[in-house]
C-alpha cells in the first residue's frame, strides 16, 4: 500500500497548458501516473502530451473519471482553481502553487476538511510513490521503491534527502511533501496518521524547519500513537534568530520554534535526530 | 508586510474603529497646529520605543516642533525615524488587548483577547488571554463579540463597544488580507469611549496584487536587498564570510548547518526557492559578486533543468564579472558529470554531495 495514491488514482492538472503543467504533467505520466485529464478555461478540445484538456474540472470529471488533482495555476487564481475540484468531487488535490494568499488558503483549506477531502500543500512539491506514480513536481529519479516513507515541509530539502537514501539503497514507499506554508492543507500528524496504518511502510523518515510548531506536536503524536521507528531531520539548526529565511513558515519566534525545542521534543519522543541531512540513510539502518 | 502605525490606524479607521485625531510630520515644521494636547510618536517599525525615546507629549505647536524634532533621526534598535504621528492624547481609564493572527496549527484565525492589555502581551500569563480559534466557515457572528466582552468582564456599554470593535477588526483583517491585526492597548478613555492607542497591521505579501494601494510603498532595504527583492530571491546577511547560493528554504538552511558542522560560517545567503532556472542561478551569482564574500557556495538541486544548462549559466555569470573568491560548486541532478566538468575546467571547485561541498567551502574559508 501506498498513502494518498495508489493505483486507482487518476489524475487531472489544472493548469496543464502552462510551462509547468505541461513539463510535470509528461513527468508525471512518465513515472506510471494516471494522468487522465487537463484543465485550462477556453482551451477544451486542446491536448498536451496527449493528453485531453477542458474547460472545467467538472468536465474532466465526468468524461474520464479523474479523482486527483494536481494544481499548477498562479497564485492569484488558486482559490478559485480549488474551490472548482471541490465542487467536482475530487478527493486528493495537490496544490503546487506558490505565494498563495493565505487568506485564500485558510478558506480552502477549511472547505475540502470539512468534505473529508485530502488536500496537500499549497507550495508543496507534493507526493510520490515509487512504482505507482507521483502528483506534483518531486524529480522522478531520485526514487527508488522501499519501505521507508518520508514526509516533509521543505522541497529541494526533500529531494537531498531522497537522494542520500536512494545513493544508501534505501527505498521509499510513499514521499508527501506537505509544503512550508502557514496552513497547509495537510500536516506532519495527518501524514504520520497513514503512515502509522499503511502495513508497507516500515520506518518513517521526517523533515522539518524551525518556525511554528508542527515539529513539536508531530513529536506528541509521535510519542502517543506511532510504533514505527521515526528519523528526523530539522533545518535551521545554525540559522540565526529573527531572521526570515525564506519560507513563510521559517521564523523563529518566543522561544518555541527553535530548532532546539524541536529537536528536544522529537528526541524525547524516541525519534533519531540526524545533525546534517547526509546523516539519514545511516540513522535509518 | 509592517504597516506604519498612522497606517495601520488609518485602515482601522476606514473599517470604523475609533482611533485619536492625529497626523503625520517628517519635519517640525509641518506642525502648524494641534487638535489639542498630543503624544507624539516616532512612527518605526519595532516596538520598544517608548523606552527609546519616540514617544514625547506635547501641549502646544511649539513642544510639539520640539518634540518632534529629538524624535525624527533618532535611531531606535537600528531603524531610523523618518516620520512622526502626532495625536491626541487620551485619558486613560483601562487598557486592553485586542488581536487576530494566523493561527498556523489550527489552520484558521485565532483571536485574542486580554484586559491586561499595554504592556507586553508575551508577560502577560496565558489564563488572562482569552484565545478565540475561528472557524474560517463559520466566520465571525455576534457570539464572537460576546464572548470577548463577557471574559473582559466589561458593563453593557462598553461591552457593546468591544464587540463592535471585533467585528469591525475581523472585517479588516479578511477584506486587507492581513496576517495580523493588533490593538494594544485598545483604550477604555475617562468618558467611556473604547478608542485604538496603538496599532500593528501586517498585510500578506502574497496577496499585495490585489492591493494595489500599497504600490511603492517605501520599505527600509539595504540596495542588495533591493535588487534580491526585485529577482524574486530571499536575501539574508549573516555574521560569517561565505556566501550561499542554493534552491529552496529547506535546503539553504541545511547548507549553512553543514557549514556549521565543518567550521564554516555563512555571510550572504541567497535562496532562490524551489527552482533551478538558470536565469535565476545566473542573477544570484552577480548578486552575489556585489556583496563580495570570501568564499562562494552554491548548491543547486535540479529538479526540471539539466545541471550543464545550470552550470553554463554559472559560466556566464562568472566571465561577466571575473572574481577573485574561490568558489564551491554542486549541482545535482540530470547530466550532473557534464555539469561538473564544465565547471571544473572553468576553475571551480566541484563537489558531488552537500557534505563535501560543506566541508570544502569551510575549508576555503578558513585559509
Amino acid at each position: 500500500m501506498t498513502v494518498m495514491i495508489d493505483k486507482k488514482t487518476k489524475v487531472v492538472v489544472q493548469g496543464i497548458t502552462g510551462y509547468q503543467g505541461t513539463y510535470h504533467s509528461k513527468a508525471m505520466r512518465d513515472f506510471g501516473t494516471n494522468v487522465v485529464a487537463g484543465v485550462t478555461p477556453g482551451k477544451a478540445g486542446e491536448k498536451v502530451n496527449d493528453i485531453p484538456v477542458f474547460d472545467t474540472v467538472a468536465d474532466a470529471v465526468a468524461e474520464t473519471g479523474a479523482n486527483t488533482s494536481c494544481v499548477f495555476v498562479p497564485a492569484p487564481m488558486t482559490k478559485d482553481a480549488v474551490m472548482e475540484a471541490l465542487d467536482a468531487g475530487i478527493a486528493t488535490i495537490v496544490v503546487v502553487t506558490e505565494h498563495v494568499p493565505v487568506h485564500d488558503a485558510i478558506h480552502f483549506v477549511a472547505v475540502a476538511r470539512s468534505k473529508g477531502v485530502a488536500l496537500v500543500g499549497p507550495n508543496c512539491p507534493g507526493l510520490a510513490a515509487p512504482g505507482v506514480g507521483k502528483v506534483g513536481i518531486l524529480p522522478s529519479k531520485i526514487f527508488m521503491k522501499g519501505t521507508v516513507g518520508v514526509v516533509s515541509r521543505s522541497g529541494t530539502l526533500t529531494y537531498e534527502i531522497v537522494n542520500a537514501m536512494t545513493e544508501h539503497g534505501i527505498g521509499q514507499s510513499t514521499c508527501v511533501g506537505i509544503g512550508g506554508d502557514r496552513v497547509p492543507g495537510t500536516n506532519f500528524v495527518d501524514v504520520l496518521t497513514r503512515f502509522q496504518k499503511d502495513k508497507d511502510t516500515k520506518k518513517i523518515v521526517l523533515v522539518g524547519e524551525i518556525g511554528g510548531t508542527a515539529e513539536e506536536e508531530a513529536a506528541e503524536f509521535v510519542k502517543a500513537h506511532v510504533t514505527k521507528p521515526v528519523v528526523a531531520y530539522i533545518a535551521g539548526r545554525t540559522a540565526p534568530p529573527g531572521k526570515r529565511m525564506g519560507h513563510a513558515g521559517a521564523i523563529i519566534a518566543r522561544g518555541r520554534g527553535t530548532a532546539e525545542s524541536k529537536i528536544k521534543a522529537l528526541e524525547a519522543a524516541g525519534v533519531k535526530v540526524a545533525r546534517i541531512p547526509t546523516d539519514v540513510p545511516e540513522l535509518l539502518r | 508586510m509592517k504597516l506604519y502605525e498612522y497606517k495601520a490606524k488609518e485602515l482601522l479607521k476606514k473599517h470604523g474603529i475609533p482611533v485619536p485625531d492625529g497626523f503625520v510630520v517628517s519635519s517640525p515644521d509641518g506642525v502648524k497646529q494641534l487638535p489639542g494636547p498630543v503624544m507624539v510618536k516616532a512612527q518605526v517599525l519595532i516596538g520598544g520605543r517608548g523606552k527609546a525615546g519616540g514617544i514625547k507629549p506635547a501641549n502646544t505647536v511649539e513642544e510639539a516642533r520640539k518634540a518632534a524634532s529629538a524624535i525624527l533621526g533618532l535611531n531606535i534598535r537600528g531603524y531610523v525615524t523618518k516620520q512622526v504621528l502626532l495625536e491626541r492624547r487620551l485619558e486613560v481609564a483601562k487598557e486592553l488587548y485586542l488581536g487576530i493572527t494566523i493561527d498556523r496549527s489550527r489552520r484558521g484565525l485565532l483571536l485574542m483577547a486580554s484586559a491586561s492589555g499595554g504592556m507586553d502581551i508575551e508577560s502577560v500569563p496565558e489564563d488572562k488571554i482569552l484565545m478565540l480559534s475561528m472557524d474560517p466557515l463559520i466566520g465571525y457572528q455576534g457570539f464572537v463579540g460576546r464572548r470577548v466582552s463577557g471574559f473582559l468582564k466589561l458593563g453593557k456599554e462598553q461591552g457593546a463597544q468591544v464587540a463592535d470593535i471585533v467585528k469591525r477588526l475581523y472585517a479588516l483583517m479578511i477584506s486587507e488580507d492581513a496576517e495580523l491585526a493588533e490593538i494594544n492597548p485598545l483604550v477604555i478613555t475617562k468618558d467611556g469611549k473604547v478608542v485604538a492607542g496603538d496599532a500593528k497591521v501586517t498585510i500578506d505579501s502574497d496577496a499585495l496584487f490585489r492591493h494595489k494601494e500599497y504600490e511603492g510603498l517605501e520599505e527600509d532595504l539595504t540596495p542588495l536587498e533591493a535588487k534580491a527583492k526585485e529577482l524574486d530571491i530571499a536575501f539574508v546577511q549573516l555574521d560569517g564570510n561565505i556566501g550561499v547560493i542554493a534552491n529552496g528554504a529547506g535546503l539553504t538552511m541545511a547548507t549553512l548547518d553543514s557549514l556549521n558542522m565543518f567550521g564554516g560560517r555563512a555571510g550572504v545567503f541567497l535562496d532562490l526557492g524551489g527552482t533551478d532556472d538558470p536565469e535565476k542561478v545566473k542573477s544570484a551569482m552577480l548578486l552575489m559578486e556585489e556583496a563580495d564574500p570570501k568564499v562562494i557556495l552554491l548548491n543547486i538541486f535540479g529538479g526540471i533543468t539539466k545541471c550543464d544548462t545550470v552550470a553554463k549559466g554559472v559560466l556566464e555569470a562568472i566571465e561577466m564579472r571575473p572574481t577573485s573568491a574561490p568558489i564551491v560548486a554542486r549541482i545535482k541532478g540530470v547530466n550532473e558529470e557534464l555539469g561538473r566538468d564544465m565547471l571544473k575546467e572553468a576553475g571551480m571547485i566541484p563537489a558531488s554531495g552537500l557534505s563535501e561541498a560543506a566541508e570544502k567551502a569551510s575549508k576555503e574559508s578558513l585559509r
